[in-house]
């Protein structure tokens, strides 16, 4: 049987990038909804326990992590928007490298002052 | 290796030092696919193929790759060069960085039989699931089947396919399931959907709507930037999708 080499890694551009970005904070979001629906339920189970939970979450690891989740949020509705125009506009594929910029300019644009407000607050107590 | 330009002389074409870094694999000997390095004398007029050429033809025989016009038109040498599809008869070696190794490697996602050479028949295969010929229903005209030149236009883009497989194994859907039909195949389905003589297109908008066609598409854009006659294929590909969505050809 001739065997499929892996050689290196495929240099793709913006699409494939933010394709690859799209799946990987997809991923991590489906993961804290996971967890964020198991801690919410256990309201259900008794509001002690919820409490006792929701306190564990405040200290700075939670904190670093929270920024992590907002930019994997941010990037996927972004991208999500880029994909839909990509999808159902007929000039989409064409202007999709621009809108791919547009994407990481908008991401960075909300990511900076939210990031400083947010780690001033986790850190300042 | 730096490229090193001779001493110029007006209107001389300079030369160059290549390092070629080969991707090799002989099915009698290897059992795993082996890197090579090769440093040749270019020129400034030269492609990767002449490169290889050169290699084939003065330092090691027995490198295989499919070439047949040399002009890119047959679609024969769709290699992977320095990351990227492209077609080694058209890539000029002075566009390429030439103070590192030019990495050559198979297109990815179909069997390697030898060195360069894949095995392209899943590639027909999918090409020829679509029904890449002019589907018609009754007696045949007693002249030219007329189109008007908009009409004509509406499908041009994709009549460029010379089937080179470029974009198919640029697509990291089918690197991952070998089921996919491929950017190529679409292509070749969007030249008849679209003409206005044909009468294929339901048929063949069934045939893409299967779990492994047009919707497998990821818009990763690989095969639009990997193709090269220029088609802008995943456009191409979008347009079925819709032409799907909204049975409007």
């Amino acid at each position: 049987m001739p065997k499929a080499p892996a050689g290196t890694l495929y240099r793709g551009r913006e699409g494939m990038w933010s394709w690859v970005a799209h799946r990987v904070t997809g991923i991590g979001i489906f993961f804290f909804l996971f967890a964020h629906i198991l801690d919410t339920a256990l309201v259900r189970v008794s509001p002690e326990a919820y409490n006792e939970v929701i306190a564990t979450y405040k200290n700075p690891i939670v904190g670093l992590m929270e920024v992590g989740l907002v930019a994997a949020i941010v990037f996927h509705a972004f991208n999500g928007l880029r994909i839909v125009l990509v999808d159902f506009w007929s000039k989409g594929p064409r202007y999709q490298k621009q809108m791919s910029v547009t994407v990481l300019v908008l991401w960075v644009a909300l990511m900076v002052p939210f990031t400083i407000r947010h780690l001033s607050h986790v850190f300042g107590g | 290796m730096t490229a090193v330009a001779e001493a110029p002389v007006a209107g001389a074409v300079p030369s160059f030092q290549v390092t070629l870094r080969l991707r090799r694999f002989n099915p009698e000997n290897d059992t795993e696919p082996r890197w090579e390095e090769h440093t040749v004398t270019m020129h400034g007029t030269d492609r990767v193929l002449d490169a290889l050429h050169k290699i084939k033809w003065e330092i090691d025989g027995s490198l295989t790759f499919r070439r047949s016009c040399a002009h890119g038109i047959c679609g024969s040498d769709a290699m992977r060069i320095n990351g990227r599809n492209r077609l080694a008869c058209k890539t000029l070696l002075k566009d390429l960085p030439l103070d590192k190794p030019v990495t050559i490697e198979p297109i990815k996602g179909l069997a390697v039989l030898k060195d360069l050479v894949v095995d392209m028949d899943p590639f027909f295969e999918a090409y020829k699931s679509i029904m890449p010929f002019l589907v018609t229903s009754g007696n045949d005209p007693s002249r030219e089947r007329r189109q008007s030149p908009e009409e004509r236009a509406r499908y041009d883009d994709t009549t460029k396919c010379i089937m080179c497989a470029a974009c198919t194994t640029s697509c990291p859907v089918y690197w991952s399931d070998g089921q996919y039909f491929g950017p190529q195949a679409i292509v070749g389905a969007h030249r008849f959907i679209f003409d206005s003589r044909d009468e294929g297109a339901e048929e063949r908008l069934e045939i893409l709507n299967d779990r492994d066609g047009v919707w497998r598409c990821r818009t990763t854009f690989n095969c639009t930037d990997a193709c090269p006659r220029g088609i802008e294929v995943t456009k191409a590909i979008q347009e079925v999708k819709r032409a799907l969505l909204f049975r409007r050809v």
